[in-house]
């Protein structure tokens, strides 16, 4: 399934959880959500009344807009939601951009209140290193396999019960076949 | 009475589906001679199964049709006022109704397994249609004792509480029922490696056995992922086709195995190697589809999916997973050394492409489940909240998919064995020049962001390399064009299918591409305005109310202009819906078929002012026409009469002729 | 050989150990030890942020400054609740609030308006339900709520008598909370 942006989808989560009738005490995200869904639509239309200005210092707004996770709609970046939380948390990139903060200041000053969950490209240190460097080993693992694999496999000319072995198997494919 | 006799049957359906899985395994235990009588039985229970879990169905989609609200599934999920498609279509837009789906869509692939698999061994047919009944008597307990969709309610309420709006849509609507067919169809392959597992025996035969399964299940999964996607595109607003969400990866990973699956199958086929990796990939790929469920399902993942989650639920899922992995897993540990390998072959030939191809595939698969499990591994680890968020996958991701685009050109084109990759690439040098060509002549017109330029060098090389792949094989320009024809209608379809599939990656490759240079527009228009984008003039006419059945809402008109002529008219809506209480957004959408213009309103102010975003996507269309061009190539290979599943053993004969005309 | 069966042994261990992190996760959300969803607040331990809000007008109580948090919290722990008339969950915390100011402890309020919205029913809800805060002050644009890393409403934070924010509530302060989380924290900051 594809994630749906909306906080109008979140909100149904929520609004579904909050009916299923169990004695489990409701998730605060749920209650939020009951409450923002209530409030806001699906629309993911950035207001052009927001922008600044200068459009340099705007496609630097949208840049670190796009690396800021918006918290109530959970999957989606401050810049492609309309939920209340992100329209603000947009207006402030853009006050603290207008004021003269670096790229790195910015998302410092929104990294202090909300904390490392807001920052959808996990910075590297000591906890996410494994994650970083998963790429690499997988494949580094995966590639030695298959040359272990590969070199097994190589026929060897001359080596008779290889040969013998080569054409088992063609005489076998010729049968099934 | 009818959601009582939809209940009756799926108890039925589980004795039956019982039944089914002793009777196959004491049956294929006792041997083809002895245990002839008890074999025999599967195929009918398999069927009468299928029947039973179809009634079931059909009685919940009854109780939609008829909005009976007594029935707590559907209040909570429809509403009588919901237009009759998406009251059918609500059926399985629940947790309970999409697990009937599942279930029903395995017992599907058993009966069909029961019918057509007459050419298979006895006992291996046994043994496939009792791990098939075994995975059915999980999901169908699961579904008994966690999330019983006929469950009666009282008092009666007088209407339902509406099926969330984003779902009243086409394209979510058809999306689950093909991830489950995708899915659903991962078991049967799955069920053919704890077959064979127990058989002890990985040929050829069950190579070509396995394949069309896979294939069926690649195509559904293909089709599934690229309808949500495409949904996703026009419904939520902004034009984005993949965020990589968890749910969204969750389909994802089953994908890659399953064409990691189907091209090392081909291998187990022709040179009876790579068969103990093949047996784990068949075991992987549906473990994915069970890890997709769970995720899904348990409410673990920090995502924002519909379904009503649940821990017990989690428990529940979470044992079935166990018990169907760790069974099969334990098999494959006690019997698959004894699989010894057979074919010999050099590192550069097909057989080594397609090591590399299974290489990159389950790279990528492991990355995006590393990425997506991350941060709850981080969370029980540490305690600490982080978000694996689409810039490191696509960071992750991007070189990986490159290689494997890059070696999908040259890999057809290496001979089984032993092969010669100057020569491959000197077969390739038109396409290497056309490539080149393009990447100047781009670089110094268009654009020269690196992202969506390697994209469509990539996607172009694809298309030529399987052009120059078809060309060669029928012998385009060395003989006569009739004989060239005579070829081309002499391949076999599992070649056609397969050179399709692969330059419609290409094609997809390229719309996803062209996302990269999309130009956008965002502003505030008074009615009269205009704006432009991408050459266009875009005239607002202003906004006016608009309803349908069970939502309220504003459409606004945009007229597109070409120069003075009047191109299109788009009437992008946001919709209100009071009983859900939600809102949408409807994008409009005007495709040339080379370029989507797509526009979408925001708030209206006091006076008229209207937000306004529209984006020129050059090639979107292209994203999902290519996934549709995979699933085709898929079933064009589907009708290669060797991997027919009916293809009775005596027909074998004229399929070993297009086999040497190869 | 035996490192070779080793190998295929590899995916049934990989497999024990995925379902032993899954369980772990599960019965952490059962028991509320883990939960996937909720994020704990970055402010805990460190001083409440400085601001100064003008008043909910027709409330008939004070704007609210962080001075005003300070000054009440040296006479023992302070709750700053973040509220609006339209958010339903604030109407289940409601009584615990009024309860809570009945017995003397210091609740400030801090009406939430994010996004730009208004919120004209303030005044009128609270004089529905009552009124628990000891001041009041009007968080336009949500500037404040961010300040504090707020999500939504309703958020209740505790500060105890050097200003430190100790305790964060996002969502209700239900009955539950209230006698396993906030009551003991009270005790223990008094």
């Amino acid at each position: 399934m594809v994630g749906p942006d909306s906080d109008a989808t979140t909100g149904s989560g929520a609004l579904r959880r909050g009916r299923g009738g169990r004695a489990r005490p409701p998730i605060f995200l749920a209650a939020a959500l009951l409450a923002f869904a209530v409030s806001s639509s699906a629309q993911a239309v950035l207001d052009p009344r927001e922008m600044l200005p200068d459009p340099a210092q705007e496609a630097r707004a949208r840049e670190i807009g796009r690396g800021l996770r918006c918290l109530v709609c959970q999957n989606q970046s401050i810049d492609d939601s309309n939920a209340e939380l992100a329209r603000d948390l947009r207006r402030i990139v853009r006050e603290r951009i207008a004021a003269g903060d670096t790229d790195e200041e910015v998302v410092r000053f929104v990294v202090d209140r909300y904390g490392e969950f807001v920052l959808l490209k996990p910075p590297l240190n000591a906890m996410t290193i494994a994650l970083w460097a998963s790429p690499a080993v997988l494949f580094g693992l995966g590639a030695l396999s298959a040359w272990l694999y590969l070199r097994r496999r190589r026929p060897a000319p001359g080596a008779p019960a290889e040969l013998s072995a080569e054409e088992r198997a063609r005489l076998k494919g010729l049968l099934t076949e | 009475m009818i959601p009582e006799l939809g209940h009756y049957a799926l108890v039925l359906a589980l004795m039956l589906a019982g039944v089914q899985a002793i009777v196959t395994f004491l049956g294929a235990r006792l041997g083809e001679a002895r245990g002839a009588m008890l074999m025999a039985a599967g195929p009918s229970t398999a069927i009468a199964q299928a029947a039973f879990v179809a009634l079931a169905f059909f009685c919940l989609m009854w109780s939609y049709a008829v909005s009976d609200f007594s029935v707590a599934n559907v209040a909570q999920n429809s509403h009588s006022l919901k237009p009759m498609l998406y009251k059918l279509t609500g059926t399985w837009g629940n947790h309970e109704g999409s697990m009937v789906l599942w279930v029903l869509i395995l017992a599907l692939c058993g009966a069909l397994v029961a019918l057509f698999g007459g050419n298979l061994p006895a006992t291996l047919r046994a043994r496939v249609l009792g791990v098939l009944a075994l995975v059915s008597v999980g999901f169908l307990l699961f579904i008994l004792f966690t999330s019983n969709p006929f469950e009666r309610l009282w008092p009666i309420p007088e209407d339902g509480r509406d099926l969330n709006p984003l779902l009243q849509d086409p394209g979510l609507a058809f999306h689950p029922p093909f991830l489950y067919l995708g899915y659903v169809g991962t078991a049967v392959a799955f069920a053919f490696a704890c077959a064979a597992l127990l058989e002890g025996r990985v040929d050829a035969a069950w190579g070509r056995w396995v394949r069309p399964w896979t294939l069926f299940a690649w195509c559904a999964l293909t089709v599934g992922i690229g309808l949500g996607s495409w949904w996703a595109y026009y419904e939520l607003g902004w034009g984005g086709f993949w965020f990589w969400d968890p749910v969204e990866n969750a389909s994802l990973m089953p994908w890659f195995l399953a064409t990691a699956l189907l091209h090392s199958a081909i291998v187990v086929e022709k040179r009876e190697a790579l068969k103990v990796w093949t047996i784990l990939l068949a075991i992987l790929t549906f473990s994915l589809s069970l890890l997709g469920t769970f995720l899904v399902r348990s409410g673990i993942l920090n995502s924002v999916h519909a379904f009503a989650n649940d821990p017990d639920r989690g428990v529940f899922i979470l044992a079935l997973l166990f018990v169907t992995v760790g069974a099969s897993l334990a098999l494959y540990a006690w019997r698959a050394p004894a699989l010894a390998p057979q074919g010999v072959f050099a590192p550069i030939s097909r057989e080594g492409s397609l090591i590399l191809n299974n290489l990159l595939l389950a790279t990528l698969c492991a990355v995006v489940f590393v990425g997506t499990l991350y941060p709850l591994f981080a969370d029980l680890m540490w305690g600490a909240k982080i978000t694996v968020g689409p810039p490191f996958f696509n960071a992750a991701t991007f070189p990986l998919f490159f290689a494997l685009l890059f070696a999908m050109g040259v890999g057809p084109l290496l001979p089984w064995k032993r092969g010669d990759l100057w020569a491959a690439l000197a077969r390739l040098k038109l396409a290497f020049g056309a490539v080149a060509a393009f990447v100047v002549v781009y670089v110094a017109a268009i654009d020269r962001s690196l992202l969506p330029l390697l994209g469509f060098a990539l996607a172009l090389w694809l298309v030529l390399a399987a052009a120059t792949d078809f060309a060669d094989r029928i012998r385009l320009g060395s003989v006569s064009l009739a004989e060239s024809w005579r070829r081309a209608r002499g391949l076999p379809r599992g070649i056609v299918g397969g050179i399709i599939a692969h330059a419609a990656v290409g094609i997809t490759v390229a719309g996803i591409a062209g996302k990269g240079i999309a130009p956008e527009r965002i502003t505030l228009m008074q009615p009269g305005e205009t704006t432009t984008i991408a050459g266009y003039v875009i005239r607002f006419e202003g906004t006016r109310p608009v309803s349908g059945p069970n939502w309220t809402g504003l459409e606004g008109r945009l007229v597109a202009l070409s120069g003075d002529r009047e191109i299109a008219v788009l009437t992008p809506q946001r919709r209100h819906y009071p009983v859900a209480r939600m809102g949408t957004t409807e994008a409009a959408i005007r495709t040339s078929g080379f370029a989507d213009l797509y526009a979408v309103i925001g708030e209206t102010a006091e006076n008229g002012a209207t937000v306004v975003r529209l984006h020129y996507n050059p090639l979107a269309p292209w994203i999902w026409a290519g996934t549709i061009l995979m699933s085709l190539g898929g079933v064009v290979s589907l009708t290669d009469r060797r991997l027919r599943v009916g293809v009775p053993a005596r027909r074998r004969t004229p399929a070993a002729a297009a086999v040497a005309a190869e | 050989m035996t490192s070779r069966r080793l190998l295929y042994v590899l995916p049934l261990v990989l497999l024990a150990a995925a379902g032993a992190g899954f369980w772990a996760m599960l019965t952490g959300m059962q028991r509320g030890s883990f939960d996937p969803r909720g994020v704990p607040s970055a402010l805990i331990g460190r001083p409440a942020p400085a601001f100064t809000l003008p008043a909910l007008e027709g409330s008939g109580k004070p704007g609210l400054s962080s001075e005003d948090i300070r000054a009440a919290a040296r006479e023992g722990p302070v709750l700053v609740n973040f509220f609006a008339s339209w958010c339903i969950p604030c109407l289940v915390e409601h009584p615990n609030l009024m309860r809570l100011a009945a017995e003397g402890v210091a609740v400030f309020g801090i009406n939430y308006r994010a996004g730009g919205r208004d919120d004209p029913g303030a005044v009128e809800w609270l004089r529905r339900h009552g009124d628990p805060y000891r001041r009041i002050g009007v968080d336009h644009g949500g500037r404040v709520a961010i300040d504090f890393g707020t999500y939504g409403v309703p958020e209740t934070f505790l500060i105890d008598r050097e200003g430190i924010i100790r305790w964060r509530m996002a969502g209700p302060i239900t009955d539950q909370v209230l006698a396993d989380e906030l009551r003991p924290l009270l005790r223990r900051y008094r």
